[in-house]
């Protein structure tokens, strides 16, 4: 006869200790999150210069988030506040689902609040709320190469980039103007960094843009698909791309206000009604959240939104 | 015109360009040439395109080169416009750092900024010096903004004067080059090649393909603004009747090396190498 009891009995002795999680702090193990720290601080060395890193495997495919995963897995310590929004919103499923991701792997505290994170990862999105000195902002780029419109070989446009020969960029803006009688880019508009790279700033909306200028926060950039890590430290100049006499100009919603706040200098999400109307609301989810409530709100400031009435 | 130049005022000076393919080895260049009656080395199966190249080219003045193809007479030009790495070779640009820098050995972004300002070049087929996806007018912008141009209202008034210029209507500037005639093509193509005034222009074979009406308009063009804006050109065609046409001085040459030099008029009167007698007595 089989001792039943004496066999679970010996499993149970040996307590695993060592492998009692299933996964290193933060997922990635320490060497690769070392290498992709190491590859950080050449971007923040050359602001908007593309640096080609690892992009390891993760549980998600490359191209949904994963290029922002890694730096935030790379960076995240265990006393992180960590935030994550999907085009400007706590809630949408890829933000809840990398949240998820980002505190089972850390058990860090997570939030909405964009005060109280010290690390927001974003898809395509700057709060509306101004961020300091000691919060890093990690974008999730689908496309880090500005210049793959006008370009479709890679060895060509690092050579660009090297020699800093950006006139196909710049022709792609007349030819734009020329046609449409006007730049239209809506997301994704191409900014110079530094005075030198231009730069893919991740589909923000033309109205973030301003805020990359100057800011207090590190701004770094992932692009896991694409192997790609760049940054914007604090206090740079990034300048979009303008000739002198056809201008960049942030959204401007055609005087419209958000229906549940009556605010206008706010980026706004254009909603469909059932009954076939129009309504707009606030586009970032915590932001909206605190104008609601009353609460006080320290917004981003900068001359295109001074200019809005 | 050249006898007014003294040898000192000479605007672009080249001295033994070079371009071989291929492994060569020290006795590529000896075994090779017109004497051999080939450019391919024995020894090394190695390709002179050309070798030993050696001229002056003063301001204002229009340069022939001439020869069969093969005879390496692109690859000369090509060589001065950066287009291809020299083997071997030194060229200097007077108005780039006073002519005192070989230009052949300048930087990637020192190359760029001598084509840009200095340069222009018009190839024998549209599509390598025009970017079909930008519209006629964007193609000249380009060529105005690689030189700081910024303000979109002055590129459009230049763009529109130079193709009035030459002859493109001014109301297809947004048009595509892919929709014009290929005389038409070739009409922009100057246009963004002249487009910075630059002091010295390519034309590399620019009339071949072209019917011969258009063609004698073409030459006529471009005999026009050569004596309006005084630029100094090196013509390349193996068409004597564009060479005679166009050009003050000849170069004729044959398996990569000059076999000839002189006054356009001396070499078609009075041929001296046995292939330029051959190349003008089957001139029609």
């Amino acid at each position: 006869m089989r001792r039943e009891g004496g066999w679970i009995k010996q499993i149970c002795m040996i307590e695993n200790i060592k492998y009692k999680k299933s996964y290193n702090f933060a997922f990635i193990d320490e060497s690769t999150k070392k290498e992709v720290r190491r590859k950080l601080l050449k971007a923040v060395a050359i602001p908007g210069y593309q640096v080609p890193y690892s992009s390891p495997e993760m549980p998600i495919a490359r191209g949904w988030g994963t290029g922002g995963l890694h730096i935030t897995l790379a960076l995240i310590g265990r006393n992180d506040v960590f935030k994550i929004i999907d085009q400007g919103s706590d809630a949408s499923v890829n933000a809840c689902n990398l949240r998820e991701f980002v505190q089972a792997m850390t058990d860090c505290k997570v939030t909405y609040d964009t005060t109280e994170a010290t690390l927001i990862q974003t898809r395509h999105r700057i709060t509306e709320e101004e961020l300091r000195e000691d919060q890093l902002f990690v974008f999730q780029v689908p496309q880090p190469e500005p210049l793959r419109g006008v370009e479709r070989y890679e060895y060509r446009t690092r050579q660009m980039h090297g020699e800093a020969d950006y006139a196909k960029m710049w022709v792609s803006l007349y030819e734009s103007f020329v046609r449409h009688g006007d730049i239209m880019l809506g997301a994704g508009y191409p900014v110079k960094v530094n005075g030198r790279y231009i730069m893919a700033p991740s589909p923000i909306p033309r109205w973030d843009i301003p805020n990359l200028h100057q800011a207090k926060t590190l701004y770094l950039f992932g692009a896991g698909r694409e192997k790609r890590l760049y940054a914007v430290p604090p206090h740079t100049s990034v300048e979009p791309l303008e000739f002198e006499d056809v201008k960049f100009n942030i959204e401007k919603f055609n005087g419209a206000s958000c229906s549940k706040t009556g605010y206008r200098r706010a980026f706004l999400d254009e909603l469909f009604l059932d009954d076939g109307s129009r309504t707009f609301v606030i586009n970032d989810s915590n932001f909206l959240d605190k104008m609601e409530q009353g609460e006080p709100v320290n917004q981003f400031t900068n001359p295109y939104l001074q200019q809005l009435v | 015109m050249s006898n007014h130049h003294n040898e000192h005022s000479w605007l672009l000076k080249v001295r033994n360009l070079t371009k071989i393919y291929g492994e060569p080895n020290e006795r590529t260049v000896a075994l090779t040439g017109p004497e051999f009656g080939s450019n391919i080395c024995p020894e090394t199966d190695s390709i002179v395109a050309c070798a030993g190249v050696s001229f002056d080219l003063f301001p204002g003045e229009v340069l022939g080169i001439v020869g069969e193809s093969g005879s390496g007479k692109s690859t000369v030009v090509k060589l001065l416009y950066f287009d291809i790495e020299k083997s071997a070779g030194s060229a200097w640009l007077r108005p780039y750092a006073d002519g005192k820098t070989n230009i052949l050995e300048a930087s990637g972004q020192q190359k760029r900024f001598i084509r840009n300002h200095l340069m222009g070049t018009v190839y024998q087929n549209p599509r390598d010096g025009l970017n079909f996806n930008f519209s006629s007018g964007g193609n000249i912008a380009e060529k105005l903004i690689m030189a700081g141009h910024m303000h979109v209202g002055n590129i459009r008034e230049r763009a529109a004067y130079l193709l009035d210029k030459t002859e493109v209507p001014v109301r297809r500037m947004d048009d595509r080059p892919a929709a014009f005639s290929g005389g038409m093509q070739q009409r922009v193509q100057i246009s963004k090649a002249i487009a910075n005034n630059p002091p010295l222009l390519f034309l590399d074979e620019v009339t071949t393909g072209l019917d011969v009406s258009v063609q004698a308009r073409v030459l006529d063009l471009i005999r026009e603004l050569q004596q309006e804006l005084g630029i100094a050109m090196i013509v390349v065609s193996h068409d004597l009747s564009v060479i005679r046409m166009l050009t003050d001085r000849t170069l004729v040459m044959k398996h990569g090396r000059v076999v000839e030099s002189g006054l356009t008029d001396q070499i078609l009167q009075d041929p001296q190498h046995a292939y330029t007698q051959l190349l003008v007595s089957s001139l029609l």
